[in-house]
């Protein structure tokens, strides 16, 4: 359980570190919260000639807010995130999300847009990118790109970033007008990785029905999944009937069983999970339109914001 | 291949402490066998089980997860450093002492740094504020029931000592 020897960097600067990237090529390895890469090399399922760590460059640690999103530079630890009153303001599935990922101690090293890279289907971020149709800003000696997040996720634990690549950071699409958001999931443990887990998003039109609804899943596929499901329920009311929307879920997903959970009871939890978070997006964005009002006193179903 | 070697500073419990180590040694493994801080346990080093947990600036990290040249010239507050100058105990400690929140003591520098610093970011926990803030430490002996009592015991603990000091201020003048 220790890590094989590497030589190790730690660039101040930006440049610098892309040169470094550059130059050092295929043996090396970023090193931003280190809360997946730090058990990885300890039980030497990945073993780099060099690390490079980024956690001495101030320039990307940064959670910026627009009105079109937030921008999450590539050291912005998933507590900072989570915690930063902008960002809730303006897309507040993040820290509904966050608060699933790991324990605190956990999201107070690691880092949102590292665990974007790194990838994993059961992480919450790389599907609320997904839904969110947001994008990861990459770049290497050979300039800047930007990938977004339906391109970004290739496989379990593979992005679609080059080995001389550094993510720089990533963009969250603000939350449209009239709309609202929810997140839920099922873990073993609290703080474990979900055995199944959803982020929804409902847009409701001004007579408080259903326009938009769409889910992002994670732990249900190699890569997040997004479903639009505005077929099932479109054109009803916020509070009627949304059911047809988790049937539609699980019918359309393709679940594999592991120690945690048959394919069976995963698709079961896409249904279940999915009703919850479309209910709750679709009372959120009611309560976003009428300001509170009318729809305070309604009792919210089981979701988290 | 041996790697690159360091020369690093750690601000161990307020004292400078310089080493030189690996790369790839583990904060954990640098306070156990390089600084001779035994009071860091070491139980999953996989992040899981929370024992290794020290304050980093003051923020709770698992130190399993952290390379110590990562953290050169970092305040690290490890369990040895949470008792006063005299030996006596912190409130949290002296919490868990008073509720029997543990048993064999493995698992308790990891909580006992966790919550000295949730109590600071959440000085009136609830029992539900008490388990979310321990939520992250494994513990096999006690069933946490001892412990989440420790954590309230310690905040109202915290909230006498500051008052006994401020009465003190009161007393000798220094406050009107
Ligand atoms: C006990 C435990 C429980 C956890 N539970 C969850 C959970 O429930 N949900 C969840 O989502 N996560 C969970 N995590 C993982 C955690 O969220 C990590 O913080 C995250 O996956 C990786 O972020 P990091 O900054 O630590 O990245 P690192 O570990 O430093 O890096 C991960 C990978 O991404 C690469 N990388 C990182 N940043 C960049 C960059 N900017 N450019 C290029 N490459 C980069 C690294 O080279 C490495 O391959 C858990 C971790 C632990 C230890
Ligand atoms: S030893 Fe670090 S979390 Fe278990
Ligand atoms: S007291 Fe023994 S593991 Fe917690």
């Amino acid at each position: 359980m220790k890590p094989s020897a590497f030589d190790y960097r730690r660039p101040e600067q930006l440049d610098e570190a892309i040169d470094l990237l550059g130059e050092l090529g295929p043996d090396a390895k970023v090193l931003a919260g280190g809360q997946s890469l730090l058990p990885l090399l300890s039980m030497r399922l990945a073993a780099p000639k060099h690390l490079l760590d980024i956690n001495r460059i101030a320039q990307l640690d940064f959670v910026s807010c627009g009105a079109d999103g937030v921008r999450v530079g590539a050291l912005a630890r998933h507590a900072a995130l989570e915690r930063d009153a902008g960002a809730r303001a303006v897309q507040p599935l993040l820290s509904a999300a966050l608060a699933m990922v790991a324990h605190p101690t956990i999201r107070n090293r690691g880092t949102t847009v590292g665990s974007i890279v790194h990838a994993d289907p059961a992480a919450e971020m790389p599907a609320v990118l997904c839904l969110l149709g947001g994008s990861i800003t990459a770049m290497s000696t050979n300039g800047q790109r930007i990938i977004c997040a339906s391109e970004f996720f290739l496989g379990p634990l593979e992005s679609a970033l080059w080995e001389s690549e550094l993510a720089v950071e990533a963009f969250f699409p603000a939350l449209p007008p009239q709309s609202g958001t929810a997140f839920a999931e099922i873990s073993r443990r609290h703080g474990d990785y979900a055995v199944c887990g959803v982020a929804g998003l409902v847009t409701l039109d001004d007579d408080l029905r259903i326009s938009v609804a769409r889910a992002g899943y994670l732990s249900v596929s190699a890569t997040p999944l997004v479903l639009d499901l505005t077929d099932a329920v479109s054109g009803r009311t916020f509070d009627g009937d949304l059911s047809a929307a988790g049937g539609l879920a699980s019918a359309a997903v393709d679940p594999e069983p592991d120690i945690h959970a048959t394919a069976d009871y995963r698709r079961h939890l896409v249904g279940v999970l999915t009703n919850r978070v479309i209910v709750g997006a679709a009372h959120r964005a009611a309560r976003e339109i009428t300001g509170n009002g009318a729809t305070q006193a309604l009792p919210m179903p089981g979701a988290q914001p | 291949m041996t790697g690159s070697w360091h020369e690093l500073t750690l601000i161990v419990n307020e004292v400078p402490l310089r080493t030189t180590v690996p790369a790839r040694r583990l904060l954990s493994d640098c306070l156990r066998h390089d600084l001779g801080l035994t009071g860091t346990h070491v139980g999953c080093e996989h992040g899981v089980c929370g024992a290794c947990t020290v304050l980093v600036d003051g923020v709770p990290m698992r130190s399993c997860l952290l390379l110590a040249v990562s953290v050169d010239g970092q305040a690290i507050t490890t369990v040895e450093g949470l008792a006063g100058p005299d030996g006596e105990l912190s409130a949290v400690q002296q919490a868990f002492q008073d509720c029997h929140g543990l048993q064999c003591g493995f698992c308790t520098p990891g909580f006992l740094t966790t919550i000295t610093a949730g109590l600071i970011g959440c000085p009136d926990p609830t029992a539900d504020d008490a388990r979310e803030m321990i939520g992250g430490n494994l513990c096999r002996c006690t069933g946490y029931l001892n412990i989440v009592a420790a954590v309230l015991r310690a905040a109202e603990l915290t909230r006498a000592r500051s008052g006994e000091v401020a009465d003190a201020a009161v007393d000798s003048g220094q406050v009107p």
